[in-house]
């Protein structure tokens, strides 16, 4: 990228400067740390020169936007034509409750929707279930069947918005109900767009609300990817998501490397079912962490998108939607601070610049009282304004990779990726992902970096603003959401009369197909559409899959 | 003659979230106590079982999901049933403050909420702990 004469006369100044002028000061007023270092480990030097990233080749290593390696933004015009989807991830209680949120977000300028189930409904698990008890609405909104899916949608137009749904165990389930709900409108299923998580490497790695074993999940995650290019090609048939490995304690290396290998391993196992690589490889989408250190995870966006290009190219990919990196953001719920919670909003606003200048698809923005409960009406409209301001006023959108060039975000671009790939190695050493999850791999990196981070913050060589440092005795004044005491009750009695009032001759006679399809290895897709579309509850088509593809159990590790 | 307490962390429910249980499992480990961590997707009986069987100390319970009001006044009462009142029962994750006092009423000894550092349950851990258990 720079001649020769240039940088060794760079390289000549370097060594005065620290001679003359960095090393005098040193002396005699050391640095605050010995040694300065971001969230992965990784040493940072005092200033970055060309000289460290001599070896670059610009049109080869960093290139224009919207083409290949596509390191500086996946269209050539970025946020100067069109600004990133709004997408707050939102969801409580009862279908009604959730629905009357949808609606408060669009109103004040969302612009994407974006489904939180409860925690029975990521389990495959109706409100009535014995394992229910206690937790009905109250991670996210209870879908139990068709029926609950049409009230979360009603008078929301299913052509017009995009929605992007957090479910993995029973992704295909709840991803057929929202094809069906469309279909029930009129609404042709080629023209409905979202994603659905559908994710489930990562949560065996890290989110932990997985259902059946890798191989039948395996198999399951294909279906929706062959279906999806065939029948509802808008629809992003995965998020493959790293935010949950970095909220479970990993360093943003870590969330790099695993979630690339996690995307890798769908690649290949839609290769191995004879799938056509450009056909599919398009609707793949990512889902990243905003954390605090703001260069490190620019810099972990933006070598995602190279090694993801790179690395689908060498698969074989021809098309460029088959090899850029599309992604969705949400800034780092475990940096939220339940002491001053104010002052998140000002966290969430730096996470938020980060991943605008890594050129997020969409972005979340985390609400100031999340450590405490759900988030607040007020508290939502904050964070959904702090993207506003970032895309309205800040002017960081008037350039595509404005950091681009900056030495240091070079350099440290290419050492993340380094980084990445030495634990794609020792991964290709255990066997693969799936055995490295099996043998715990995943999980004992990221427990260790968890209990990492604890330990500086305890023996406080990491601040935490109002946490270990700038704190006060105060009385929280922020007012928390308020659910419906008589949701759970509407739930069940709502559960009740759709399994008297339905057809269930043709429940049964849908769930049998289903049975019979699974045991075979047909693309169970269609099956789970004629299950739902019947109004076979979530619960009973899950339990079927349950009973032919058994239940993963994890080893402990900690 | 001395014995180690002895702590139970459990995750009651479906909350995988488990960050926080495995980083204070890890740290009371390190403070010399015995642990034994459940793993996820504990019922509150399966919770009183393993502590019956591991003859505990302290069952630390982790919950992030918001259902901690039902699961955790399960487990206090199967442990009442149980007669098994002397163990201290500790709870953390993401727990409104005015649940807090409620919780306390029905015999949870202490509430460890986001931005604890690890050494102050350890040392409440310490302190709480009858002496002539041990």
């Amino acid at each position: 990228m720079f001649d020769k004469k240039m940088l060794k006369e760079i390289r000549e100044h370097e060594k005065q400067w620290e001679e003359n002028c960095y090393r005098p000061l040193t002396e005699r007023k050391p640095e605050r740390k010995p040694k300065f270092k971001n969230l992965s480990d990784i040493e940072i030097k005092p200033v970055y020169l060309p000289t460290d990233i001599e070896d670059v080749d610009y049109l080869k290593d960093i290139g224009f936007p919207g083409e290949y390696p596509f390191l500086r933004g996946i269209h050539a015009t970025m946020y100067r034509g069109r600004i990133w989807t709004m997408r707050q991830f939102a969801g409580f209680g009862t279908a009604e409750e959730t629905n009357k949120r949808y609606k408060y977000l669009l109103a004040h300028g969302e612009t994407g929707l974006s489904v939180a189930f409860d925690y029975p409904t990521l389990y495959g698990y109706d409100t009535d279930h014995p394992f229910a008890r206690g937790e009905f609405g109250k991670c996210g909104v209870a879908v139990s069947s068709l029926k609950d899916m049409e009230i979360l949608f009603d008078g929301i137009p299913l052509d017009k918005i995009t929605t992007s749904m957090t479910i993995n165990g029973p992704a295909a389930i709840i991803w057929a109900m929202y094809i069906a709900n469309a279909e029930n409108q009129g609404i042709d299923k080629k023209l409905i767009g979202g994603t659905i998580q559908n994710d489930i490497l990562k949560e065996y790695i890290a989110q932990k609300s997985f259902i059946f074993p890798p191989e039948s999940s395996m198999r399951l995650i294909v279906d929706t990817f062959e279906y999806g290019f065939k029948y509802v090609p808008k629809w992003n048939t995965i998020s493959i998501s790293g935010y949950h490995i970095r909220e479970a304690g990993s360093t943003a290396v870590q969330e790099l490397a695993f979630t690339l290998l996690d995307g890798l391993e769908y690649v290949k196992a839609a290769m191995a079912r004879g799938l056509e690589i450009d056909q599919f490889a398009p609707r793949l989408s990512f889902f990243f962490n905003a954390h605090n250190d703001f260069f490190e995870e620019i810099a972990k966006y933006r070598a995602a998108r190279r090694i993801w290009a790179r690395e689908l190219k060498k698969l074989g990919a021809k098309k460029p939607r088959s090899m850029y990196m599309r992604f969705h953001t949400q800034t780092a719920g475990c940096t939220l601070t339940a002491q001053q919670p104010e002052i998140n909003i000002v966290r969430v606003t730096i996470q938020a610049l980060a991943a605008v200048l890594g050129g997020t698809q969409s972005l979340h923005t985390n609400s100031m009282d999340e450590a405490l409960a759900l988030p607040s009406e007020k508290a939502v409209r904050i964070a959904l304004r702090t993207q506003q301001i970032i895309a309205e006023e800040s002017g960081v959108t008037n350039t595509v990779d404005p950091l681009g060039g900056s030495y240091y975000i070079e350099w440290l671009t290419d050492k993340m990726e380094e980084e990445a790939y030495k634990y794609f190695d020792r991964v290709e050493k255990l066997g693969g992902v799936i055995p490295a999850i099996e043998k715990g791999f995943f999980q004992k990196e990221i427990a260790e970096a968890a209990y990492r981070y604890q330990k500086e913050i305890d023996e406080e060589k990491r601040i935490i603003v109002g946490v270990n440092r700038y704190q006060i005795e105060e009385d929280l004044e922020i007012p928390l959401l308020k659910m419906d005491e008589k949701g759970e009750e509407r739930q069940i009695n709502r559960l009740k009369k759709l399994r008297k009032e339905r057809d269930n001759a043709k429940v049964q006679r849908n769930l049998e197909r289903l049975r019979k399809a699974a045991e075979g290895d047909e693309n169970l897709m269609p099956y789970i559409l004629d299950c739902v579309h019947s109004y076979a509850t979530l619960g009973e088509t899950c339990q079927v899959l349950r009973e032919v593809f058994g239940e993963y159990k994890e080893p402990i590790i900690y | 003659m001395s014995r180690k307490i002895r702590v139970l962390i459990a995750k009651p429910g479906l909350d995988g979230h488990d960050r926080g249980a495995k980083v204070v499992a890890r740290a009371l480990r390190d403070a010399g106590m015995e642990v034994i961590y459940t793993g996820l997707h504990q019922t509150p009986e399966m919770i009183v079982e393993t502590a019956v069987q591991e003859d505990v100390d302290v069952i630390g319970l982790s919950l992030l999901s918001g259902a901690h009001m039902t699961l955790f006044t399960d487990v206090i009462s199967l442990l009442k049933e149980k007669g098994m009142e002397d163990v201290i029962v500790v709870g953390g994750g993401i727990i409104p403050d005015e649940d807090i006092p409620k919780l306390k009423k029905i015999g949870v000894a202490e509430i460890f909420g986001p931005g604890t550092l690890v050494e102050d349950i350890v040392s409440f851990i310490e302190k709480h702990v009858k002496r002539e258990d041990r």
